[in-house]
């Protein structure tokens, strides 16, 4: 139990370090201060502005959304056909014909909202090239594009021009995302992530029989796919398989990587904003948030399933722990209260604590690769976890996360801006009605894509949706389809027969594009839109009548906002899902 | 539920206006509550609509229980008509709270409205000759007589007659005004006064149900309502978490039955509206409509709930010294002598200047100088009076014998003199500055080009004053003090009464340069004013309040209007204001808040699988529900009396405001409906409703 406390704990501080020096640096490149890599990012940066005839003067909220929404839907089409001709293409050293038309228009949109969620097993489904040129493509572009709408948000909340979008979505892959992919692939490689063209190898096993064992670039796909809030694997088993997540060592890194720049980006806020208290209350408040939601994930995985408990009983009533932990040394042997802690599902080289650890991660991040089967989480774990993807603001997806904060924040000012006595204004300007409506639609847009396709979902279970765990469980699979979708994240509690050729793959693909495209488009047109009002407005000077943002008082009535408007709405949900779950795995 | 709570309790003793009778208000609020489930009036509030439509579905499922399909339990019948008891009434507490805030308003209109009953005018025409025409039929220029006894027929400008007129109707004074044409405050009049002496030519200056006494009517009535800008902002909030809740609900249909726990239509109703914010969207138009009330209470028109609004915004106050920070009338204090000229000379000297002046300094200085044994040694009726002028900064008299007196700013006699050929001397500088650093007004006297030397005009601030400038800083507004004096004197004045910044020697062009300097700093701006001259710039500002005694361009330029001319009514404005928004921002919370209790009652009750979180131990699912939703009822006619009278404000900074309130009304909408919700259920459980 101490090792896995010992885990995470270690991974928090490590979170805790990174944050100020990542978010310093962040906020320099995208102030356009002079940072160290500017010698080799200055030409690169400027031939890419050359060849693609970027002007690169500052954008309106239109004309950034605009450039979004048009890069966005060229890249759709390049990839989407990189997809289909996959079968005439080189870098195919197993031969694998296109995938079915639903799967690769699913696979485009959800890489290119950098959502990442998977109806394929990636070693059986894409080629090498369609791993490297495609998918790895959109996971730099949708990564960097989430980054820029962050830092267009918070420029634009601070009062400053929104910039523009090309050379925002340039700077961060040019000076963030590539350098950290480059540094990160490689001592993935030094402790034993492959990295190599060739085709699977084919070994005899101790049995005698042959085995194809599958590999490929991984290395440089895995990085990107943690650093970039991506998450869909490179195996179908993701960052479980141990070519992409080998040992305890890649998994703090790869752990680490999720977190690093949704963490950091609120940090960042406070150095563009010139409020880095109000930075760092922030980072504080979340920071806890998470670290309660990682307690509960762990104290579930750790008492472990008591109907598992009372079966394990039965069978070995006398043993006392310690012969236990000889006939069963990955148990950890926590035999106190002759409790197993939660092992289904997991790999043993993790354990319950990293694999609880990086569960609340991943959902928190919006990255969505998975160390485990969350499908066989407890249900405080399966709660923690919707919970996180219901919010999205647990650190929240890259950019797109911090910026829902703030429009957390926002509708906190709205309200305790009249409860002062003034007519609410942050950072100097004034929340108003078009503020409100824009905030509202970020507010809105989430249970609509999560809820009502659920509702539909398990309005025809036989037919649509093809639940393996009927019941409550079953319930939290559907609604984490749509709310993994929605929010970008990406991860599954799988058990939904969504992959090509089973008979509901289809309604899956389909039904999930909703989500995916409204859940990712819809806020940051708002956001931007949001951002583009805010900058625009004539500053108000700031007296004793001003409500404080940077206090420990406002920032627990925001905490306290995000909990009423955000997890009440979907409270019923979990009542019925891992709730009603636990009673019933309790009794 | 009584009076509203006056924001300062000094001023309670000075209001007169309600004459109007409020004996009737709840039994008429009771009717227009009924009359307010009307669908096209419910449709204007989204949320008690949602609500009464909620009503109507449980009704239908009271007549035939099984409409939805079936469902479990026994007693639906009258588990349903229960909830449709509970949801009707939750309807009529929102109309009822609506009903008396309009009530309160209607009753005072139909005071003003009595005094503007119909009556015949007689109008002058271009060839001189009268004609009785019905008042209703006068327009903008038309030119009125009206004689003593009459009823004034339209508000207007007076071009002939000296009068005294009676305008208690409208401000509540009863002692007489003395209306004369050509001064700028004397000269106007107001449709519904009556004039009680002589007779008066007057030039109509407003179209008829344009006057003065119909855009109060309207005002007040509340006919012209539309709904300020933070209230909007606040009802595009409330629609959203409501669209939201609906979404949350209505899918709940399907989850439920897939994990085989049908829910009937009536608790999901049930559910949607405790979980909709029908406490703030009950009350919302009531708290606005009481916002205006509580200004009009005070004597105050205001022209739109805007205005009222933004003076919860405002930053800087500027503030005319004389009348607002100072009490109006400066007296003769002292004379001092200069260059050789006894007590005496002087004193003659001042009750030359003075003997035309009517105004309360130039009286105490006839006294003073009549004290001192000065008499009048000329015959008057050969002299000329020369009036004080905004440009010239003088009065006086032209003597039989050619010779002027003159006093007046010492700057500008010194130019009088100085253009008359004589010489300055530097006594005058130092008796000058004597006087400025005393805080009291020097006037220079001179007669031709001899200065006789100084009258000490004394400033008296008003007392209290300096006590709301402190409370005003604390809740962050500025204060600003403009005044004609000099430097000295004023810097001397602003620091007796606490004020931040001061603009001396200011012209009115000053005024609208000071207001315009703090708007471009992004600063709202609220000023009081009454001549003409004002004007410009109480347009300029974002709250303008207009002294009813001003002028009509002042008033018609102002945003508000004080009735009883009360320039520091502006400060009490500032918290009206304040007061309008804490009430809407804290019910929302307090609303809001209460969601957390009522989920913790209805979810155990509705699913039997998470049964365990019933951690309020209500004695069944059923009476789990009812008592969530009488509770959602009985909060809105609780809260009426303080959506009506508002949250008490208390000048605090942002900081102390707010951890005060989210204390009373976040924490405490999260505790209460607990133990509320828990009464209510042992009281079911007590009576055997189940």
């Amino acid at each position: 139990m101490f090792q896995g406390i010992f885990q995470i704990i270690l991974t928090l501080i490590l979170l805790v370090a990174i944050v100020p020096r990542l978010g310093k640096y962040m906020a320099q490149v995208f102030l356009g201060e002079t940072t160290f890599l500017d010698r080799i990012a200055h030409p690169i940066e400027r031939m890419i502005y050359t060849l693609g005839e970027i002007r690169t003067d500052d954008m309106t909220g239109w004309q950034y959304i605009r450039a979004i929404l048009y890069s966005n839907l060229v890249m759709g089409v390049f990839v989407f056909l990189l997809l289909m001709l996959q079968g005439v293409l080189p870098l195919n050293p197993t031969g694998l014909a296109a995938p079915s038309f639903d799967t690769a228009l699913h696979t485009t949109i959800s890489f290119l909202t950098n959502t990442d969620q998977q109806h394929y097993s990636g070693e059986n489904t894409f080629s090498y090239a369609s791993q490297i040129l495609a998918l790895g493509f959109l996971m730099f572009t949708s990564a960097a594009t989430g980054l820029a709408v962050g830092i267009a948000f918070i420029r634009g909340l601070s009062g400053k021009p929104l910039g523009n979008f090309y050379v925002d979505l340039t700077k961060a892959i040019t000076r963030i995302l590539l350098p950290l992919s480059i540094v990160g692939a490689i001592v993935l490689i030094i402790f034993g992530v492959p990295e190599t063209l060739l085709g699977p190898e084919v070994v005899t096993t101790i049995s005698g029989n042959s085995q194809a064992i599958a590999r490929g670039p991984v290395a440089h796909f895995e990085i990107i796919k943690q650093l970039g809030e991506n998450g869909g694997g490179f195996f179908g088993t993701n960052s479980a398989h141990p070519f992409e997540n080998p040992n305890p060592a890649t998994n703090l890194i790869e752990t680490l990587a999720m977190l690093a720049i949704p963490a950091s980006l609120i940090y960042t806020y406070g150095e563009i904003a010139g409020n880095k208290k109000q930075g760092w209350l922030l980072f504080w408040m979340v920071f806890i948030i998470f670290a309660v939601l990682i307690a509960i994930a762990t104290v579930g995985e750790y008492q472990g399933n008591p109907l598992v408990n009372q079966l394990l009983d039965k069978q070995f009533p006398n043993l006392e722990g310690k012969l236990l932990d000889k006939q069963f040394p990955n148990l950890e042997g926590k035999l106190l209260d002759k409790h197993f802690p939660n092992l289904e599902g997991k790999e043993t080289r993790f354990g319950w604590a990293q694999t609880a650890l990086w569960a609340i991660s991943t959902t928190a991040t919006m990255c969505g690769a998975v160390n485990g089967m969350h499908d066989s989480l407890m249900p405080p774990a399966g709660a923690a976890t919707l919970f996180n993807m219901f919010l999205q603001i647990i650190w929240g997806g890259q950019g797109t996360g911090t910026a829902y904060l703030f429009i957390y924040l926002i509708l906190s000012v709205f309200l305790t801006g009249l409860m002062v006595g003034r007519t609410p204004e942050f950072l100097g300007r004034k929340i108003e009605k078009r503020e409100i409506v824009l905030a509202s639609v970020v507010l809105l847009v989430h249970p609509i894509v999560v809820l009502i396709p659920s509702a539909i979902a398990l309005a025809f279970p036989d037919t649509l949706a093809g639940i393996s765990n009927p019941g409550f469980h079953g319930l939290s699979q559907v609604v984490y389809e749509y709310a993994s979708a929605s929010a970008n994240n990406g991860s599954g509690l799988e058990g939904l027969a969504d992959s090509q050729p089973a008979a509901t793959a289809l309604w899956w693909n389909f039904s999930t594009l909703v989500p995916l495209l409204v859940g990712r488009y819809v806020p940051i047109i708002a956001l931007l839109l949001l951002a583009d009002s805010m900058t625009n407005k004539q500053p108000v000077p700031e007296n004793a009548g001003t409500l404080r943002t940077d206090t420990i008082l406002f920032t627990n009535v925001t905490a306290g906002v995000i909990l009423i408007l955000g997890a009440l709405t979907f409270f019923p949900v979990i009542a019925l899902g891992p709730i009603a779950e636990a009673f019933q795995i309790g009794k | 539920m009584t009076s509203p709570r006056q924001p300062r309790g000094a001023r309670a003793t000075r209001r007169h206006t309600p004459k109007a009778d409020t004996s009737g208000i709840y039994q008429r609020a009771v009717r227009e509550a009924f009359i307010k489930l009307d669908p096209r009036l419910a449709l204007k509030n989204p949320v008690m609509f949602l609500v009464w439509v909620g009503t109507l579905v449980a009704a239908l499922s009271t007549i035939e229980p099984n409409l939805f399909g079936t469902t479990p339990g026994n007693n639906q019948q009258l588990f349903n008509a229960l909830v449709t008891f509970i949801l009707f009434f939750t309807v009529l507490f929102a109309n009822f709270a609506e009903a008396v805030a309009e009530g309160r308003g209607k009753a005072q209109a139909d005071a003003l409205r009595s005094t503007k009953s119909e009556t015949t005018a007689r109008k002058v025409l271009a060839d001189g000759s009268i004609e009785e025409v019905p008042s209703t039929s006068l327009h903008r220029d038309d030119q009125i007589k009206v004689i003593a006894g009459d009823i004034i027929p339209a508000d207007g400008e007076v071009i002939g007659g000296t009068a005294s007129v009676d305008e208690s109707a409208i401000t509540g004074e009863s002692a007489p005004v003395l209306k004369e044409p050509g001064s700028d405050i004397a000269s106007s009049v107001t449709g519904g006064t009556r004039i009680i002496s002589d007779e008066l030519l007057i030039r109509v200056s407003a179209d008829p149900g344009k006057g003065f006494l119909d855009r109060m009517i309207a005002l007040v009535e509340g006919a012209e309502r539309s709904k300020t800008p933070n209230e909007i902002a606040l009802t595009v909030l409330l629609a959203v978490l409501t669209q939201v809740f609906l979404i949350v609900v209505v899918t709940l249909l399907a989850l439920a039955n897939y994990v085989g726990n049908p829910v009937s239509v009536v608790t999901l109703i049930a559910l949607l509206v405790a979980l909709i914010p029908t406490t703030i969207g009950g009350l919302l138009s009531a708290i606005g409509i009481a916002g205006m009330d509580r200004v009009a209470q005070f004597n105050v028109v205001a022209t739109s709930g805007r205005a009222v609004e933004a003076c919860g915004d405002v930053n800087t106050l500027v503030l005319d010294k004389t009348g607002t920070i100072t009490l109006g009338n400066r007296l003769a204090e002292e004379f001092i002598p200069i260059n050789g000229h006894s007590m005496t000379d002087i004193a003659s000297v001042a009750l030359a200047s003075s003997i035309f002046d009517d105004t309360p300094e130039g009286k105490s200085i006839v006294r003073l100088a009549e004290n001192l044994g000065a008499k009048v040694d000329f015959e008057r009726s050969q002299s000329e009076g020369i009036e004080f002028s905004a440009r010239t900064r003088m009065s006086g008299t032209n003597l039989p014998g050619g010779s002027e007196v003159r006093k007046g700013a010492v700057d500008a006699v010194k130019g009088f003199v100085r253009s008359r050929g004589g010489e300055l001397s530097s006594e005058l500088d130092a008796a000058y500055e004597r006087i400025s650093r005393l805080g009291g007004t020097p006037l220079a006297v001179c007669r031709d080009r001899d200065i006789y030397g100084i009258i000490y005009l004394k400033d008296i601030i008003k007392p209290g004053i300096r006590d709301r400038f402190d409370q005003l800083r604390r809740m962050g507004v500025r204060t600003v003090m403009l005044t004609g004096d000099n430097r000295i004197t004023a810097e001397v004045i602003a620091q007796e009464a606490g004020v931040d910044d001061f603009i001396a020697e200011a012209t009115p062009e000053d005024k609208i340069a000071v207001i315009q300097a703090e708007q471009a700093k992004g600063k709202l701006v609220a000023m009081t004013g009454d001549g003409t001259n004002d004007a410009p710039a109480l347009a300029q500002a974002n709250v303008g309040l207009a002294m009813n005694s001003g002028t009509q361009a002042a008033k018609e330029a102002a945003n508000m209007v004080d009735l009883d001319s009360d320039p520091t009514k502006l400060i009490d404005l500032v918290t009206i204001g304040k007061q309008l928004l804490i009430t809407r921002g804290a019910l929302t919370t307090f609303s809001l808040a209460n969601d957390i209790a009522k989920y913790f009652a209805i979810i155990p009750a509705m699913f039997t699988s998470v049964g365990s979180l019933n951690i309020m131990g209500l004695a069944s699912a059923q009476s789990a529900v009812l008592s969530a939703l009488i509770y959602n009822a009985l909060i809105i006619p609780a809260l009426i009396p303080l959506a009506l009278t508002g949250v008490k404000f208390r000048p605090l900074t942002a900081n102390q405001l707010l951890s005060r309130n989210i204390f009373i009304y976040g924490l405490g909408g999260v505790v209460a409906p607990f133990i509320a919700i828990k009464f209510i259920d042992v009281i079911i459980a007590g009576v055997g409703l189940k």
